[in-house]
């Protein structure tokens, strides 16, 4: 008894529909992705769903209030809340640089948080 | 130089770029290594970037960089190619405006207005969002009904949320990524509301957006009546007819203190008003030439100031072709005139440029009307294209080779998009 699931590829913006055709959980055949990022996904959504995740942490002293984060890798879809309920504990005092490690290997994902841009110190009148 | 004071800037300049979001930038970049030597680069924000540095979530620059960015990154990897010993970026300023000889009157916080003349102008000052008064929600005046992208601004620069139980009216892109950061900050998202029968941001956006956090989107309804004297108190929503007539009727309250409208952008383009440039009803653009030349000699544009784009690297190549074209005019060399002038047809809702000429590649982007599964796009009898899949809410990028001009005589040429093999949907 083969199954066919449909996803929509969030690969890139062109958005292909794919399908995935399963039998007794084994996939047996993937259709409709136009590269192989998009076969990639078909194959990761139906067995470990992941996602990247992007959000803010407080940071003090620079031009705006947040510093914008990303982990570095995919993190599993049903950690995406956790991660983010985690990053809202940290606080930051500018200078951040882009790139720099906010919160190393995120609730055992394995996974770095990462600084998306430079934000310098501000000098401000007293 | 980098700088927020005006007085610091030279008098004269090849190219001036208004703008310093992605397709300034861009622009920037281009007229630089066309070997322009002075170029002014301005914005009125105090860090350029433009709307990007507010777009934290991923998915810029796969196209530009070959890599997935967030906004933050796309700006700095777009900034890292600005020489500042040619180009000068200022900040906090703002254009106040542009005489026909291109003297641009310039205005800044800290040093007040400063005139500065400049070969060639390139505008670059993208878009604005559709508000309330666009679509006339009846209902009071309260706090909290606010544009989509301005709550993203408050809630990944300036760190304060737009509400507690939120409403998202609209489901352009901006909308559905909010939607998300708002849930990820605790926010309750009741739902997205929709009043035409298909979504307006990308599929993408749909499934890791609204989908991988159980966010209802309701299509075929709008927000009839906002209630609330100080704060927004509810919203009532109703389902539409085919005519997009509310139908009272069904109509039910939802409870909640903060509406977010994501109804579209509309082009910046007062500047270009105050030129009197020929405009496009059909984009709220300029219309341009395949130079990206407006109907003012020296005038350029490019980005979302031109037309609503759903790409930023797309923005960043049209704009570079912008820049790479003004400086080839500030240098003396002119391309031939176009001789074929683009007109939309059947389901086509726009085109950019609104002409092209013979002998060499273009990229025209088109807007289709409607949504066809299986669709071919014709260029007059010259050359017809199969395209899978399209819809209003994504831009059709199409190359046109040499070959397929060289056939044309000149002169009008009509663009049709079809269904193939009745899957229209």
């Amino acid at each position: 008894m083969t199954t066919v699931t449909h996803y929509l590829c969030i690969g890139c913006p062109l958005g292909c529909r794919l399908e995935v055709e399963s039998e007794q959980e084994q996939i047996v055949a993937i259709r409709g992705f136009s590269c192989k990022l998009g076969k990639e996904y078909a194959a990761r959504e139906h067995t470990d769903p992941r996602r990247m995740v992007a959000t803010t942490v407080a940071i003090e002293g620079g031009l705006w209030a947040r510093l914008p984060v990303k982990t570095a890798g995919t993190v599993p879809k049903d950690r995406v809340r956790a991660v983010c309920d985690a990053l809202h504990r940290i606080h930051l005092n500018a200078p951040v640089a882009m790139g720099d490690v906010v919160a190393r290997d995120i609730l055992g994902t394995g996974v770095d948080v990462v600084a998306t841009r430079t934000m310098p110190l501000i000098e401000r009148p007293p | 130089m980098i700088t927020a004071k005006t007085a610091q800037l030279a008098g004269r300049y090849d190219v001036a770029v208004i703008g310093a979001g992605p397709a300034g930038i861009a622009a920037a970049v281009a007229a630089q290594a066309a070997g322009c030597g002075r170029i002014l680069l301005v914005d009125r924000e105090p860090e350029a970037g433009g709307i990007l540095n507010q777009c934290i979530h991923s998915g810029f620059g796969l196209h530009q960089f070959g890599e997935e960015l967030t906004g933050p990154e796309y700006v700095s990897h777009s900034l890292a190619q600005v020489d500042t010993r040619c180009v000068d970026v200022v900040t906090g300023t703002f254009v106040a405006d542009i005489a026909p000889d291109r003297a641009l009157t310039l205005m800044g916080g800290e040093t007040g207005v400063r005139q500065v003349q400049s070969g060639v102008v390139v505008l670059a000052m993208g878009a604005r969002e559709r508000t309330r008064g666009a679509i006339q929600i009846p209902g009071g005046r309260p706090a909290g009904v606010m544009t989509a992208g301005l709550a993203q601004r408050f809630v990944n620069m300036l760190g304060v949320l737009p509400g507690r139980r939120v409403v998202i009216l609209g489901s352009g892109d901006i909308g559905l990524i909010m939607a998300r950061r708002l849930t990820l900050e605790g926010v309750e998202v009741v739902g997205v509301f929709e009043i035409m029968p298909y979504a307006n941001g990308l599929g993408r956006n749909i499934v890791q957006c609204l989908h991988d956090f159980d966010i209802p989107l309701h299509l075929s309804t709008t927000v009839v009546e906002i209630h609330g004297n100080d704060r927004v108190e509810a919203v009532t929503v109703a389902p539409v007819d085919e005519a997009l007539r509310p139908i009272l009727s069904h109509a039910r309250r939802i409870p909640c203190d903060a509406l977010l409208l994501s109804i579209g952008l509309v082009p910046e383009n007062e500047l270009s008003h105050q030129l009197r440039l020929r405009m496009d009803p059909l984009t709220g653009g300029p219309v341009v030439s395949s130079t990206l030349e407006t109907s003012m000699n020296g005038v350029y544009a490019a980005g979302n100031v031109l037309h609503i784009n759903d790409l930023v690297d797309w923005v960043s190549e049209e704009a570079a072709r912008a820049g790479r074209y003004a400086a080839d005019a500030l240098q003396g060399r002119h391309p031939p005139a176009d001789n074929v002038r683009l007109v939309p047809g059947d389901n086509v809702a726009s085109v950019v440029p609104q002409s092209v000429a013979a002998g060499r590649e273009h990229t025209v982007f088109l807007r289709a009307r409607h949504t066809f599964e299986q669709s071919a796009i014709r260029f007059g009898e010259i050359y017809t294209k199969k395209v899978r899949y399209v819809c209003p809410a994504e831009t059709i990028a199409i190359t046109l080779k040499p070959a397929f001009l060289d056939r044309f005589p000149g002169g009008a040429l009509r663009i049709d998009i079809y269904p193939r093999a009745g899957e229209a949907e």
